[in-house]
């Protein structure tokens, strides 16, 4: 991919466009890291589940270990299965919220505060969703 | 059914719904969410949050494709997207405490005004060429690429637009899907801004509303690692085949059976939750 780095362009280059590719080469970049991780997590469950009978009818809620940041990464660092699908999708979620963070350095590097302001909102939205409403 | 027949079953029928969703502009998640429910019989919630994680992956991944044509307004998606994630943070709490029957007929409803939407021509409009004030002190102007060069456009109606995303964010929240046909008709018919820019811009902030909501059902436990492993991955190959495939199909007649096949899930969802089946 020929986008260039952060590190290469001085703040005079900013324009839209280029921010929105980079920002675009980030969303997918995310994406498949998030997709890889799913799979690789899905596979071993396979494997491991493979024969279980699933019961989705009734929703009874998942578990802390599939829920809480923590308890996640915990499960990812003993191998669960289940805990890297989630792993995974957390990745899936922070990609979008990667993007607006990006996206408010670049308006800072515009001098456009408004807009870091008006981004600013977003990221904490989906902080909150994250982290605070739990 | 085991968990291995479960997970392909799932995935083959979520890369159907992610190839049909991308050929047709509808998105997946329409009918990821009733084939989870009336097929599977999954609990409609753990449904919406597999949905969800899936909507924010095809979202993700076609943005780069998107911005590359220079289509997508990054200003107009940012601040519309303050009402959108809080709109998809109201939806998820009114999921999580009204009975599940209430979001399946809720769900037919959409799916019913999907159909008719998608089956309605669509009157094109020229660029708009005198901002509202608010338009302007957002500095929501821009230009947009044609056969003859930049065509620049200016933007009205940014209250009812605001208002309509964030009705738009209740709804991504509350039933698990996109709602990019929303998102479209705020941007297009109330703020005037051309078609090409609004279904772009649109795509771009559906991922963003999409997380708002997704972080709030992980929290919650309401995704559910074994449902949503194969409908994540199933809806994201479907919808990147489907991407490919259409510069090549012509998807006129495929969109009716969409349509058609919409129309029947908005019905069977609307009677399984009238009934109180789900």
């Amino acid at each position: 991919m020929n986008v260039p780095t952060t590190s290469t362009v001085t703040s005079g280059q900013w324009n839209d466009q280029r921010i929105e590719i980079i920002i675009g080469t980030l969303l997918r970049t995310g994406v498949i890291l998030a997709a890889a991780v799913v799979l690789a997590g899905g596979a071993l469950y396979l494997v491991r589940h493979g024969h279980e009978v699933p019961n989705y009818t009734t929703f009874h809620g998942e578990p802390e270990r599939y829920k809480s940041l923590t308890e996640i990464v915990e499960g990812v660092t003993t191998l669960q299965a289940r805990a890297i699908i989630q792993f995974g999708l957390l990745l899936l979620i922070a990609t979008p919220v990667a993007r607006v963070l990006f996206s408010a350095i670049a308006f800072a590097l515009e001098h456009d505060y408004m807009y870091v302001v008006i981004t600013l909102i977003v990221l904490g939205i989906l902080l909150y969703s994250l982290f605070g409403s739990s | 059914m085991n968990v291995v027949e479960f997970t392909g079953l799932v995935g083959v029928g979520s890369l159907l719904a992610g190839f049909l969703g991308a050929l047709t502009g509808l998105g997946g998640g329409v009918v990821v969410v009733p084939m989870l429910a009336l097929l599977f019989h999954v609990d409609i919630r753990y449904a919406i949050g597999a949905s969800l994680v899936s909507v924010i992956a095809t979202s993700s991944g076609a943005a780069a494709a998107y911005v590359r044509e220079g289509y997508s307004n990054i200003r107009i998606g940012m601040f519309l997207e303050t009402a959108t994630t809080a709109g998809a943070l109201a939806g998820a709490a009114i999921a999580l405490h009204v009975p599940t029957s209430a979001i399946a007929i809720v769900f037919g409803v959409v799916l019913l005004y999907s159909a008719y939407l998608s089956s309605r021509q669509r009157e094109e409009h020229g660029p708009h060429l005198t901002s509202s004030p608010l338009a302007k002190k957002l500095r929501f102007d821009g230009a947009y690429p044609t056969s003859e060069g930049k065509q620049p456009y200016a933007v009205t109606g940014v209250p009812a637009g605001y208002g309509l995303m964030f009705g738009a964010g209740v709804l991504s929240g509350m039933l698990g899907i996109g709602s990019g046909a929303v998102k479209v008709l705020a941007m297009d018919q109330a703020m005037k801004i051309p078609f090409k820019v609004s279904t772009t811009t649109s795509n771009f902030m559906i991922g963003v509303t999409a997380a708002a909501s997704a972080g709030l059902y992980l929290a919650r436990g309401y995704i559910a690692p074994g449902i949503t492993m194969p409908v994540m991955l199933g809806v994201l190959l479907g919808s990147m085949l489907g991407a490919k495939l259409l510069v090549r199909v012509k998807v006129k007649v495929l969109r009716y059976v969409f349509a058609a096949v919409i129309v029947a899930l908005g019905i069977e969802m609307i009677f399984n939750g009238a009934t109180g089946r789900i």
